[in-house]
């Protein structure tokens, strides 16, 4: 009988479309990282496996500059916009002010306008105030796209948090500044690490905003990969896009663990 | 040591002091996309009603809006204006696109967030971890493995001709089509279809499901006239979150599209790139920003009248 009631919550037809959701989603990438180990120069002729392509890939500079100014960007991008996004959320979480909305809508507004506007903003600012486009350009922009998905995950958590622990650290004679260095930042670190991880990767896999802010010197590497492609489909692209791609699923999957080892 | 502190503060101060301590917590955010999105924005504005410079970039100081008309008109031989529907075409098939990859995933997405809204709560969080996995991988990456599937001797080609569906020299010729691109289009933004409607799939009721059943509804019945009613705010608002990055979708029709199927997006950067009028670029820009930010409007009006109703 109960397990009667639990079928009638199932909706025939639902189980195959999922599959072939993740089909969808999954298969073009599988793809991807099984060609990157092919032999075969012609790409999609299977010949064997080799791992000559990554190694042509790490002993080529120009790629390695790419990736070296991808994770500088993405760092110092990650952390600024980490840092400002938990600031903001310790003055908005848990309590009602004038102009919170505003706030709210101004900080979550690099998600709604489409990145390609953003960037030709960007490009048309600097460009009036005569800034040469380089790595702080590109850090400002990725900085700016980052902010919200920082702030939205950590007030989130601070809106979870038992605020009776701070008031019992206040109960106990903490000073305000000692209640929140014990009490709170210990809850929130978990939440603050996988938003900076979650800005980390955005500004590394960001392509639209660089192409329009990066100049000739700051190339990160999906701008590298950008080239690359427009020239063709190459064994040494299917190696890098890899690289790319295991990064960013890896760092991904950190910062989920993280966050759900703590709630 | 902090004697004043444990002191009653006067409610006058203590107000002062959070706000101070709030405009101090919100002050580097705030004034960072002020500064590095507010005032661009405004830039942007201010250059699509600036006349075009000599070569490149902006002829400051000057009133224009040459490039709104350019949007409609072009000029002929003669310097008059003449109809040209050319822009217009791009915006419509920007729509069209959206359009269907907006549907699309809606297919796919709408079981698929119902299939994973009855999991165990374990196998929930896992599917709900893969469905947003590619949000946070390279979009120019994504793309560029279905180049390896559709282009001419790729993947789906070599699939073919084994199995003797195709000469050995000849090509399906999937890739640089519109039928690529919505696909590409559909492949990028669907995860953004299925979190928001699992979302308000969660939170359905599913006593309410039994009772339809209890009173001799079938499956379509209850489908129609309970689940899909339930979880029409996620429905709405997954569908925003995939028409509006599509809308302005530049990696996608680039790489999946070639040069033939322009939509928005490379109509903008064509602009700051090979055209070189910054002000038509930045009208376009402009444009796109309004339509998104009406459609948001609409969203949020509709759902306070719904959530009020």
């Amino acid at each position: 009988m109960a397990k009667r009631a639990i079928d009638l919550h199932r909706i025939p037809g639902t189980r195959p479309a999922a599959i072939f959701f993740f089909i969808y989603l999954y298969l073009p990438m599988v793809i991807l990282l099984a060609l990157s180990f092919n032999a075969n120069r012609a790409v999609t002729i299977w010949s064997g496996f080799s791992l000559e392509w990554y190694g042509r890939v790490l002993g080529n500079s120009a790629m390695l500059i790419a990736t070296r100014n991808s994770l500088i960007i993405a760092a110092v991008a990650a952390v600024i916009a980490t840092v400002v996004a938990t600031l903001a959320a310790l003055a908005t979480a848990n309590t009602r002010f004038r102009g919170k909305d505003a706030v709210d809508g101004l900080i979550a507004l690099p998600l709604v306008v489409p990145e390609i506007v953003i960037a030709v903003a960007l490009l048309l600012f600097f460009g009036a105030l005569s800034v040469p486009l380089g790595f702080v350009t590109v850090t400002l922009a990725h900085t700016i796209l980052c902010i919200p998905f920082a702030y939205l995950p950590i007030r989130a958590r601070l809106e979870g948090m038992d605020a009776r622990l701070i008031e019992a650290a206040g109960d106990l004679y903490a000073s305000p500044v000692r209640a929140f260095r014990r009490v709170t930042l210990p809850l929130l670190w978990p939440g603050i690490l996988s938003g900076a991880m979650l800005c980390f990767i955005l500004s590394f896999d960001d392509f639209v905003l660089t192409l329009f802010v990066a100049g000739a010197g700051a190339t990160t590497l999906p701008v590298y990969i950008y080239s690359l492609i427009r020239v063709g489909v190459t064994p040494e692209v299917n190696a890098v896009s890899s690289i790319m791609l295991v990064t960013s699923i890896v760092f991904v999957s950190l910062s989920f663990f993280l966050s759900k080892k703590q709630s | 040591m902090d004697a004043a502190r444990d002191l009653p503060v006067s409610g006058a101060r203590h107000r002062t002091r959070m706000r101070t301590r709030r405009a101090l917590l919100l002050g580097p955010g705030v004034l960072l996309i002020l500064a590095f999105l507010i005032a661009p924005l405004a830039i942007m504005a201010v250059v699509s009603f600036q006349a075009k410079g000599q070569n490149a970039g902006v002829d400051w100081g000057t009133f224009s809006l040459n490039a709104y008309i350019r949007f409609f008109f072009e000029r002929d031989f003669d310097d008059s204006w003449i109809w040209n529907g050319d822009y217009l075409r791009i915006f419509f098939r920007s729509f069209l696109q959206s359009g269907i990859t907006t549907l699309l995933s809606l297919a796919i997405g709408l079981p698929t967030a119902l299939w994973i809204s009855r999991l165990s709560p374990r196998d929930r969080n896992i599917a709900l971890f893969l469905v947003t996995i590619p949000f946070w991988s390279n979009l120019l990456v994504r793309n560029y493995a279905w180049i390896l599937m559709l282009r001419s001797g790729g993947l789906a080609d070599s699939l073919f001709r084994s199995a003797g569906l195709l000469g050995p020299d000849d090509t399906l010729g999937l890739l640089y089509t519109d039928f690529s691109v919505s696909l590409g289009l559909t492949y990028s933004f669907l995860p953004f279809m299925v979190l928001p409607i699992y979302a308000s799939l969660e939170k359905l009721d599913w006593r309410l499901v039994e009772a339809g059943y209890d009173l001799g509804a079938n499956r379509w019945q209850v489908l129609k006239r309970i689940i899909l009613p339930l979880s029409k705010p996620g429905i709405m608002a997954g569908a925003i979150l995939v028409f509006v990055p599509c809308l302005g979708a530049f990696v996608t029709p680039t790489l999946l599209g070639g040069g033939k199927t322009l939509m928005i997006g490379n109509l903008i950067q064509n602009q700051f790139g090979a055209a070189r009028d910054w002000p038509f670029g930045s009208a376009l820009a402009f444009v796109l920003l309004m339509i998104v930010g009406l459609s948001m409007a609409l969203f949020y009006a509709r759902r306070r009248r719904a959530g009020e109703g």
